[in-house]
């Protein structure tokens, strides 16, 4: 077809000129719209079409404005009103006219209205409250045509605050008899979910309606809305995704009816939909809603494989879904063989997604990048520039030290070339990023420079500061540092000696600093010299004002010796008169500070660091003064606001789910003597604004000595995890493995074959982009988990001071415990003089926990800290109180150098208690190895399927390094779940009594006669329930979540199968069992 | 989400301009302009999808006219191109072998289809015998409706 339409409009503009040909045949030649497209097309210049366009607007302004035109008639002018603007010329004294003929017309004259509307108007034109009343009416028509004009231009653009007004009749329209009403209002209220979600807040239940519709149309309509509900909040949709596998299943099949075809392909938008809803569920997924996608997907793949566009639409987007969820080895292998026939594709659009795809996987694929190394290079040399752009973006990602130069030196090439500015931007900051990442001295300063030179003024502005941060901070060796920023210095004055008056303003800036700081270093270069070349840019004129000062401020730092105060003296002479008030202070602070060498040597002492208390520790005794006589405490800004904006008024909305629900954290720290054990309980961690929320009712702070108020207590966390970070743990693996692959991969390039000359040329290109990118290291590819070999390393930043921050914590969080953090802390301290702390175990160890979807109460009640060997406490497995009841094996879940982290669940009564157990791991020969047992019991609070704990410890060691371990521990519902003894009487009066059910065809475990007994057995023995009475072929069983939030199941053995009915008050209850259920069947 | 659609001659003059996202009118302007000039200096074997500012542009070119699309980060860009064919797939059949012409003299019809088709940035309906019957239906009411007009007009001249 398309050839056809190609052949037709190829004739076109030799048509332009001809009224006679077919196609102008049936437009109305004589309209005064023809008129006025021919009388343009004859024009010749600029200027006379403008000429010919006002006449018209002129009498198009003239015919609306008479009382005598008629509404179809002022259709037309309307088409003609819309012409205009399309040109570019304004109308906008026919936008209140077309609301009028949207209003009065008749259902043509309207569909004209709506459309000039919808194209003159935006959401926010102030006129557009007018329509509100007609979209009102039209929307109660009969006339279907009226009310899917309705719906479309509120679909286009309707004022937020006026939906209200009109969403209960869309919302009616969603049970219309008409599939396309009902399409229509779906996207209508599609569209006000995006621009006010908490409008249709109260209508979640009619979307799901809208996905249950028997036309497959509403229902694709209804995954727009779907999709953007689950990219905001995954975990909330997670027990859909077996409906989305169910219904892509279908399409793959070719259920749906052949007008859903596209060129014989079964639905493709929906497939694609599909796709990406299942990526977004199966996004950092563990597993689970992942396993359910693996067959529908591996279908997808073999299913698309007609050569046609719209195949490879589908195949794109069922590759990228493989790689977002949780892996599965085969279908990675297909799709990474597919992304390989996108690369490989003579097609360039088919290319171009090939190399998109890569640079998405390549992360986790760097072999797949090395397959294709040849196709690379040729991209990387393509005459489009979006080709070779993208590629530049996949060899960003493989960067490491051994490339970096060769790749940095491919994005300069780029950038030079590109007049994009948004490109430039971006290359920019990743050639910085790269650079700043693998830094080695000249190299370093060289890219920098270009960087600077190139990104000009457009750059980010962090850019130059972390430069210059970088540069000021220095590395691990101080002969290095000086070397670097020697070189800097040197290329900078042979830089202004050139013709400095081209460089971009922030590299000037950048320069200036750097030899106000640095000149010194050169020992053969004057400091008058130095400001001459200063002086000389600020007489410049393109030097921006801000520039300026940049330059002042170094001159300031320079002035040194006769002759330098000389040029300083004269500069601020002639800036100290400035109408500039910031160069008129920093020319004050120039003549002062020259003519007082010794006070300069105090103000600016060279090569002297300079130390910032970011934390304001200086302020402690004030803000506790100021405490203590009664001032309320720090609150920062977002939390005013928060407060404030819940004080104006009521939360209309639901209690969000995903709220950290609460967290308790436990400081063992037995630096000094066993009474600086404490605990603090409560709410804590991340949102420290939970915390003081929460001490309203149960941490009593008055009269208590806090220091900086709640900034303290927030600090606790932060140093240690900036420490840790910060200080790199020498890996003795690193330098041999790393060596090693850069041989392999160099032997691995195809050498001893004779080839071509340019052949050859993009292979020795090849060896040296693809280095060090070898099967093996697929982890040490990236950033910064690479242990980078060079010399420079950045500095921990002063460790003495954040030392300090943390012991001055600790104390403060002694003193900060409530009485009920010192029941516990009592209670500690008799056990703890029991211990026997290991003298090499941390001095101080914080332990965190949170739940991941919140939906579950974590509380800290009881710890023990015991000393005994490890062996002990793993056969012993639990404490004392805890020992006879049913628990889990003991799972190790993390462990480092010094630490081992394992937990185990023990079920009592009336929740989970969850042992978790540190042991010191380090000293091994040590035989008083130091462990802490903690216990914090769990209960739930809205089921779901699993309920995931996460945490972190840290921890100080002596020598006063601080380290973290992360760790996650996974536990199914069923762990909660416990039997319910009931009588029959008293199930079947529960059993009217509960809401919430579900029903389910469960599979028997054996054909026998026995069938149901041994099923329910196994129910019994798995998940913990208890079975009420079994009659003939049902059963009844009850069990609990909690001692008042029972669940009741009926099983009724039919056809070959179990029918399972569960009952509950809790809602999502009866799911998470029957998922349970299924699965210990299953298992079985 | 499209962004917006644009439909140019290589001219560079614009037949046809659909925003499906809140734009002001001199962004509006400013971008048309940019986009031209990019997309009009491409050359033919060259890639169909650029990166621009934050969206991605898929663009198309039939004869004379070329058809411009704006999406968003993670729309698929080959699902985009079938977008555009089968918006002229619709113009073909409706319009019976479309050429610039036809969307030139009848852009408020092509504005119909296309509102039809796409409803609020997104995908309504992908049949193309659902769209056209109901772009049919509105068409023959307007007929209809007109027909008695006159005459009641007529009357009353008379």
């Amino acid at each position: 077809m398309s050839d056809v339409v190609e052949k037709t409009l190829t004739a076109l503009p030799s048509l332009l000129s001809l009224d006679s040909q077919p196609g102008s045949a049936k437009l109305s030649s004589t309209s005064k719209l023809g008129n006025l497209i021919r009388g343009i097309t004859e024009l010749t210049s600029k200027h006379e079409e403008e000429k010919l366009i006002q006449q018209e607007l002129a009498s198009i302004k003239e015919q609306v404005s008479s009382p005598n035109t008629s509404m179809r008639q002022m259709k037309e002018l309307m088409v003609r009103a819309i012409y205009c603007e399309m040109l570019g010329y304004e109308a906008s004294f026919s936008y209140i006219h077309a609301i009028k003929l949207a209003q009065q017309g008749t259902a043509l004259e309207k569909r004209v209205g709506y459309l000039a509307v919808s194209l003159f108007l935006n959401e926010s034109h102030e006129l557009l409250l007018l329509l509100v009343n007609t979209v009102l009416k039209d929307l109660q028509s009969t006339n279907l045509i009226e009310v899917c004009m309705a719906l479309t231009v509120v679909s286009q653009m309707f004022p937020k605050d006026m939906i209200p007004a009109i969403l209960p009749l869309v919302e009616e329209k969603l049970n219309h008899p008409k599939e396309i009403i009902r399409r229509k209002a779906v996207l209508a209220l599609y569209k006000f979910y995006l621009i006010a979600p908490n409008q249709v807040q109260h209508i979640h239940n009619k979307f799901r309606k809208a996905l249950c519709d028997k036309d497959p149309g509403v229902m694709t309509a209804s995954l727009h809305i779907y999709a953007q509900m689950i990219q905001e909040k995954p975990e909330g949709y997670k027990d859909l995704a077996a409906s989305f596998v169910a219904i892509l299943k279908q399409v793959v099949g070719g259920k749906l009816p052949m007008d859903f075809n596209y060129h014989s392909v079964p639905a493709p938008w929906l497939q694609i939909q599909l796709l990406r809803i299942l990526s977004l569920l199966g996004k950092n997924d563990q597993r689970y809603t992942s396993e359910i996608m693996y067959e529908v997907l591996d279908e997808s793949l073999r299913r698309a494989e007609m050569n046609h566009n719209i195949t490879y639409a589908i195949l794109y987007e069922c590759v990228k879904c493989i790689y977002t969820i949780h892996p599965k080895s085969d279908l990675l292998e297909k799709a990474a063989k597919c992304i390989g026939n996108f690369v490989l594709s003579p097609k360039i659009n088919l290319k171009y997604l090939g190399l998109k795809a890569l640079t998405y996987v390549v992360q986790q694929d760097p072999k797949l990048a090395l397959q294709h190394q040849m196709t690379i290079i040729e991209c990387l040399d393509h005459p489009d520039l979006i080709i070779k752009r993208e590629t530049l973006e996949l060899l960003f990602r493989i960067t490491n030290a051994q490339n970096v130069t060769v790749i940095v030196e491919k994005m300069l090439d780029f950038l030079r070339i590109s007049e994009d500015d948004y490109t430039t931007i971006d290359l920019v900051g990743k050639v910085a990023e790269l650079a700043e990442k693998y830094p080695s001295e000249c190299w370093f300063i060289e890219t920098m420079n270009t960087v600077f030179s190139v990104g000009g003024d457009m750059m980010q502005p962090d850019i130059p500061n972390s430069f210059l941060k970088l540069l000021s901070e220095g590395f691990d060796s101080v002969e290095e540092d000086k070397k670097l920023r020697l070189f800097a210095v040197d290329s900078y004055v042979s830089l202004l000696q050139g013709e400095p008056d081209k460089l971009p303003q922030r590299f000037l800036q950048v320069i200036s600093w750097v030899l106000g700081e640095y000149s010194y270093l050169k020992e053969e270069l004057q400091p008058a010299a130095v400001l001459r070349l200063l002086a000389k840019l600020l007489d410049t004129k393109n030097t921006s004002s801000e520039t300026k000062s940049w330059i002042l401020m170094a001159m300031t730092k320079l002035c040194d010796g006769e002759a330098g105060v000389s040029v300083a003296q004269e500069v601020s002479e002639t800036y100290s008169s400035s109408l500039d008030t910031v160069l008129r202070q920093r020319a004050h602070e120039l003549q002062y500070l020259s003519q007082n060498p010794e006070l300069r040597s105090k103000v600016l002492p060279r090569d002297a660091g300079l130390e910032v208390d970011s934390s304001l520790s200086f302020l402690d005794g004030f803000v506790s003064e100021a405490l203590a006589a009664g001032a309320a405490p720090y609150k920062p800004p977002h939390q005013r606001q928060e407060e404030l904006a819940q004080a104006k008024a009521l939360s209309l909305e639901p209690y969000g789910l995903s709220l950290p629900i609460s967290m308790s954290s436990c400081s063992i720290a037995d630096r000094q003597s066993p009474t600086l054990l404490s605990i603090s309980s409560g709410l804590s961690g991340d949102s420290t604004d939970l915390s003081l929320k929460g001490g309203s009712t149960t941490l009593k702070l008055d009269g208590v000595k806090r220091v900086w108020g709640k900034e303290g207590y927030l600090a606790q966390r932060e140093p240690l995890e900036e420490a840790a970070a910060q200080v790199e743990v020498p890996s003795p693996l690193r330098s041999p493995s790393q060596t090693g692959e850069a041989d392999n991969s160099h032997s691995q390039t195809p050498i001893p074959i004779p080839t071509p000359e340019p052949e050859q040329e993009k292979q020795q290109l090849a060896s040296s982009l693809f280095v060090g990118l070898s099967s093996h290291s697929s982890v040490s590819l990236m950033g910064k988990s690479e242990p980078t070999p060079q010399r420079f390393r950045r500095k921990a930043k002063s460790p003495s001071s954040s030392l300090d921050a943390s012991e001055r914590i600790s104390n403060s969080l002694v003193s900060s415990t409530s009485t009920v953090d010192n029941l516990l802390c009592d209670n500690l301290l008799d056990t703890s003089e029991l211990a026997v702390p290991s003298p090499s175990l941390t001095s101080q160890l914080s332990q965190s926990l949170t739940t991941a979807n919140g939906s579950f109460d974590v509380q800290l009640t009881e710890s023990d800290v015991k000393g005994s060997s490890p062996t002990l406490v793993r056969d012993n497995g639990v404490a004392v109180p805890l020992s006879g009841l049913s628990h889990s094996e003991i799972t190790p879940l993390c462990s480092d150098q010094s630490l081992d982290l394992s937990v185990c669940h023990v079920q009592k009564e009336e929740y989970l208690a969850l042992v978790s157990c540190v042991c010191d791991s380090a000293v091994q020969e040590l035989r008083s190895l130091g462990v802490a047992v903690c216990q914090y019991s769990l209960t739930v609070k809205r089921p779901s399927v699993h309920v995931e704990v996460v945490g972190m410890v840290s921890y100080q060691l002596p020598v006063g390094t601080h380290q973290s371990v992360q760790f996650s521990h996974k536990l199914p519902l069923t762990s909660f779940i416990r039997p319910l003894t009931v009588s029959t009487e008293e199930y079947g009066k529960m059993w009217l009594d509960f809401t919430n059910d579900t029903k389910q065809n469960l599979s028997l475990i054996s054909d026998g006669q026995e069938s149901l007994t041994a099923t329910l057995n196994v129910l019994k023995k798995k998940l913990q329930l208890h079975v009420v009475e079994i009659i003939g072929v049902e059963g009844i069983v009850a069990c609990r979540l909690h001692q008042d939030q029972p669940c009741l199941m009926h099983c009724r053995v039919h056809a070959g199968t179990l029918a399972v009915w569960l009952r509950s008050p809790v809602p999502d209850l009866p799911d998470c069992l029957i998922y349970h259920c299924q699965r210990a069947l299953q298992e079985h | 989400m499209m962004h917006f659609m644009l439909l140019f001659s290589r001219q560079g003059k614009l037949r046809l301009q659909k925003w499906y996202t809140a734009t002001a009118e001199r962004d509006k302007k400013k971008m048309v302009r940019e986009l031209m000039q990019i997309v009009l200096a491409r050359k033919p074997k060259m890639c169909s999808f650029l990166e621009w500012r934050d969206l991605k542009i898929v663009y198309k070119r039939y004869a004379s006219l070329y058809f411009c699309c704006a999406i968003e980060e993670q729309d698929n860009e080959l699902i985009t191109l079938e977008v555009i064919h089968r918006f002229v797939e619709l113009l073909d059949k409706y319009f019976g072998s479309v050429c610039e012409l036809d969307i030139i003299f009848n852009f408020e019809k092509a504005y119909f289809i296309l509102d039809e088709f796409l409803m609020g940035g997104e995908i309504q309906d992908t049949s193309k015998k659902s769209v056209l019957k109901a772009i049919e239906q509105a068409d023959l009411l307007q007929e209809e409706d007109e027909s008695p007009r006159s005459v009641l007009e007529e009357m009353g001249l008379a």
